[in-house]
């Protein structure tokens, strides 16, 4: 069911097309597959996570044909990428920039594996003896599990 | 009984983190029953200049449209297309709009050939007071355009202030774009 | 007629839900043997009802009752039978119902399966099942009714997304739900566990079948999925990393981890307040992505303006049942920690840190795919979250993993020799590196290789350990013993192929990405274009009529070396009802690599189409390394330590009272 979101804007938007068509493609090699790699940074606006290379939808295309007209112009990849960045914002990339805003998506995986590991190594440390206390509650616990079973029965 | 609550805190983590998800979720919901549609992308551009282009007209219905046309007074900028359903919905506000005189309407006919635009004004209606003919998304692309229709609302010094995006409702009119361009205008 | 009956059984199925939810509860609390004895005929009760709710939708599907709203919007007379039955669940509230009719099959399934467990603790369990019940046929019913009728009926109905007309998606959803709601009877354990106050090697016994259940569904499901994407949507990729995707991948990467902790629990008695987390956890992740990210409620403005009341509803109940759960969780957990005693280096501290990678990955691909949302709600700003990012993250994650899934099963338990593993992995160590060496320097030499190179290393080591480890168990004093191979437990030989499908799926995964080849021609008939040693002619292109569509079908001669070896049919189908286009690759395969092909537009006057085609070598490895690892899941299931074992342990365990 992945597509199903861009199905119904391709219909608004597109008869079905195959992503990069050959009349789309520029002459000299080099500059085509810089052009490909710049679209495959780029997020098809009107589409579910893909990138303008991979979509059918219309305006995927005109931003193709775009992104080749700059760099036949001699726009480097990163002024093409920026042009559109200026105008649909930081969300035409699917690679997210390394900002105050995305400090927690870069580094939150390898932030969580650290505590995690510390967590593990003091479980693997962690001393025979301590198996069997801390079972017992105070009577003020004891109510309060008694409620909680309560309210979840 | 120190020593067990010290012990107890992380167990409390993981209903904490789904309290502050589901908050988060509550707060999309609460945004989203207020209208703000979570695919819509917010203009970047807000409160820069029109970013420069020159339309062609469409054949036999001069003038074209370009960024220059945009100086001197506040103006919609209205994208459309004859494929748009939303945008036959629009289009009575936008006619009636254009009977009052309220403000002049200027048309970015997007990624359409230019006999279906025509048949589609000819049979509806025009509202508009210039159309640029966009068959390439150059001029969408350049406003950052996701979808038709959209609107921009730009003061007489050719900066945009607002973008509409969906239809024009009366609602929409009323209670948003007039107060606007009342301000705008003064 | 029959559909009111079908909403009378659904409304009957709430009463019979809300009873199995409270009386065996308070039974078990109150030692009341005859509401604890409610659970089971409650359980079945709601199968039937739910199950007879589903064949009336069902029912009106086939015979295409148009006066049915949810039938006219969805079905259209000239769909194939299959895809009129697939109609039911291609929509919200269809598939809502196919979701409950599975929720009430896993708790009829518990009450006549589950009869060594523990009275009270079956009591709890089916409690709790019932208790999910009543929360979803209630959104049901008050919030996605699916029985509502449409007056006057429409002569014809709007038909069904064409792309969901295919046999893969026909029968992906009804796997993915019996993997995302399999997960519900983890849960419930979990809950009666917690509510009981214990958790010992019996419970993790009980568990861990019907977690094994869920986890191959779903590792089934995902796979289909996939599989459907990558020849249905013509684009030649297999996985996208988009939201839907990463909804079913997330309880996957956390189920996984549950399944390994479970073992700990069994065999030792250890991680238990850990393991009760995890499926806790796995069934609530299960829940995120259906209600969350597959119904596109929150992805979705379209759903809150049909009607709001659905998000709130949902909202809520996510609120109550994870949150309600975690809760209890935070409450109960403290006092069941503790257990066997193990050092750093042993199986249980490497399934430890198994559970580590596994749910830091987890962790990760959740929060890549709510991040945009958590950015929207926190005004930072609209983002996005693509392929780049996860494979950015993923596969540092996957690396460690895969290697410690090599050692892992060599080691003891409590105290093990990590040097003798080592000794014993030389050969799969040894071979790891040839691989990378040969592979690296054979395709050029270049950064993409190298990495290209590690993939196939990772798999060569993580085959060869896993074979090796099996050697170990079946030698005996004179070379491979056939009687040990008869003895080993079938848990262990689902262990290796689930382990092998894993690096069978590793190789599919770094061929597809290192080698794929891509070209996009313009061809007249005649004219061809040579790939990866084919050379593929496009003879002509003719149309051809379907039950429900047009088709152009495109005739391609694929010959190699001068012989001819197939003929490729991609088709381009214009739908009539609703309109629509779809893309029918073409695929030729030798079973280690695919030839794709797919026919565009046509282009220009002279009878050219735009041809697209693919070279994707090892993709086929993708759907082996699936299939292995949900075979070995169910060879694992088929252990006869799981009915008979259980069995034993619950006669002895009933001797000593419950709490």
């Amino acid at each position: 069911m992945n597509r199903l979101i861009i199905a119904t804007a391709a219909i608004l938007l597109s008869t079905a097309a195959l992503a990069v068509l050959p009349g789309e493609r520029l002459t000299d090699p080099t500059m085509e597959a810089r052009a490909r790699e710049v679209s495959q940074a780029l997020r098809c606006v009107v589409c579910q996570n893909e990138t303008i290379d991979d979509s059918d939808a219309e305006l995927a295309k005109d931003m193709r044909v775009l992104v080749r007209e700059r760099i036949s112009a001699g726009d480097s990849n990163e002024q093409v990428v920026s042009y559109m960045v200026q105008r649909y914002g930081d969300f035409v990339l699917l690679k997210p920039r390394m900002t105050a805003n995305t400090m927690a998506l870069w580094f939150g995986p390898f932030a969580l594996l650290i505590v995690g590991a510390f967590v593990v190594a003091r479980r693997l440390r962690r001393p025979a003896t301590q198996v069997a206390e801390a079972v017992t509650l105070s009577d003020a616990e004891a109510r309060e599990v008694q409620a909680m079973k309560d309210r979840a029965s | 009984m120190t020593t067990t609550s010290a012990k107890r805190w992380p167990f409390v983590i993981p209903v904490a983190v789904i309290a502050a998800l589901i908050g988060a979720f509550g707060k999309r919901l609460l945004d989203v029953n207020r209208g703000d549609d979570p695919h819509l992308i917010p203009s970047v551009l807000l409160n820069t200049p029109m970013p420069e282009f020159d339309l062609a007209p469409l054949p036999g219905r001069e003038p074209g449209l370009a960024t220059r046309d945009l100086k001197g007074s506040v103006s919609l900028v209205n994208v459309w297309g004859s494929w748009c359903v939303a945008c036959l919905a629009e289009h009575p506000t936008l006619m009636a709009l254009q009977r009052e005189n309220a403000i002049p309407i200027q048309g970015i006919a997007w990624r359409d050939s230019p006999s279906a635009s025509l048949a589609w004004l000819a049979q509806r209606g025009d509202p508009y007071a210039r159309i640029g003919q966009d068959p390439k998304s150059v001029a969408a692309i350049s406003l950052g355009v996701t979808g038709a229709p959209e609107t921009f609302v730009v003061d007489a010094t050719g900066v945009i202030r607002y973008k509409h995006i969906g239809p024009i409702t009366p609602e929409v009119w009323q209670t948003t774009l007039a107060p606007l361009i009342a301000q705008l205008k003064k | 007629m029959l559909i009111e009956l079908g909403h009378f059984a659904l409304a009957l199925a709430l009463l019979v839900a809300l009873a199995q939810g409270t009386l065996p509860m308070l039974g078990a609390a109150r030692g009341n043997a005859a509401w604890m004895a409610m659970a089971e005929p409650a359980a079945l009760t709601q199968f039937v009802l739910c199950g007879f709710a589903f064949a009336s939708l069902m029912h009106a599907y086939i015979v295409s009752d148009f006066s049915v709203l949810g039938v006219a919007e969805n079905s259209h007379t000239a769909k194939p039978l299959l895809y009129k039955i697939s109609g039911v669940w291609g929509n919200h509230e269809g598939s809502m119902v196919l979701w409950i009719t599975v929720l009430s099959l896993f708790g009829a399934a518990v009450a006549a399966f589950g009869t060594n467990l523990p009275r009270t603790l079956k009591a709890r369990t089916l409690a709790v099942q019932g208790l999910i019940g009543v929360g979803f046929i209630a959104f049901i019913l008050f919030a996605s009714n699916p029985f509502v009728r449409l007056n006057p009926a429409p002569a014809q109905g709007n038909g069904l997304n064409p792309l969901l007309q295919d046999p893969g998606l026909a029968f992906h959803p009804p796997m993915l739900y019996l993997g995302y709601v399999g997960f519900s009877v983890a849960f419930s354990f979990a809950v009666a566990a917690l509510l009981e106050g214990r958790v010992d090697a019996a419970w993790a016994r009980w568990v861990r079948p019907w977690t094994l259940a869920a986890w191959t569904c779903l590792t089934l499901g995902i796979g289909l999925g996939s599989w459907w994407a990558y020849y249905e949507l013509g684009w030649g990729g297999w996985w996208y990393w988009d939201p839907v995707e990463n909804a079913s991948f997330i309880p996957w990467l956390t189920g996984t981890a549950l399944l390994h902790s479970a073992i700990v629990v069994e065999r030792r008695e250890a991680l238990k307040s850990w393991t009760i987390l995890l499926a806790i956890i796995t069934f609530s992740l299960s829940l995120l992505g259906t209600f969350l990210v597959r119904s596109g409620i929150l992805t979705s403005v379209h759903a809150f303006a049909a009607d709001p009341a659905r998000g709130v509803f949902v909202l809520m109940l996510l609120a109550v049942a994870i949150g309600g759960s975690l809760t209890l969780y935070a409450v109960k957990a403290p006092a069941m920690d503790g257990g066997g005693v193990f050092a750093p280096i042993s199986r249980e501290g490497g399934l430890l840190i198994n559970n580590l990678l596994l749910t830091t990955a987890a962790a990760t691909v959740l929060l890549g795919t709510l991040y945009p949302l958590i950015a929207d709600a926190l005004e930072m700003g609209k983002i996005s979250v693509g392929s780049p990012y996860f494979n950015a993250v993923f596969v540092p994650l996957m690396t460690p993993l895969i290697i410690l899934a090599g050692i892992g099963p060599l080691l003891a338990w409590k105290r093990a020799d990590l040097n003798g593993a080592l000794q014993r992995l030389k050969i799969a160590g040894g071979l790891a590196i040839v691989v990378l060496i040969a592979t690296w320097l054979m395709n050029g030499g270049d950064a993409l290789n190298l990495a290209a190179g590690g993939g196939m290393a990772l798999a060569a080591w993580l085959a060869v350990a896993t074979i090796t480890e099996w050697i170990s168990r079946v030698q005996g004093t004179a070379g491979l013993s056939w009687e040990r191979m008869i003895n080993l437990p079938r848990s262990a030989y689902g262990m290796t192929l689930a382990h092998l499908g894993m690096a069978v799926l590793i190789v599919g995964v770094t061929g597809a990405s290192a080698w794929k080849a891509e070209r996009i021609e313009s061809l007249k008939p005649g004219e061809y274009i040579e790939i990866a040693g084919y050379r593929v002619t496009f003879e002509n292109a003719q149309e051809v009529p379907g039950p429900n569509y047009r088709a152009i079908e495109g005739r391609y001669t694929v010959s190699r070396d001068g012989v001819t070896i197939t003929t490729l049919n991609p088709e381009k189908r214009t739908y009539t009802q609703p309109p629509q286009q779809t893309t029918e690759a073409a695929i030729y395969t030798t079973g280690i690599s695919d030839l794709y092909a797919v026919i565009g537009d046509m282009d220009g006057a002279e009878g050219a189409f735009v041809t697209r085609l693919f070279y994707e070598p090892f993709v086929p490895c993708l759907w082996y390394g699936v299939l292995l690892m949900g075979f070995g899941g169910l060879v694992s299931l088929s252990d006869r330590r799981h009915r008979l074992g259980a069995a034993r342990r619950a006669a002895v365990l009933n001797l000593v009272p419950a709490e």
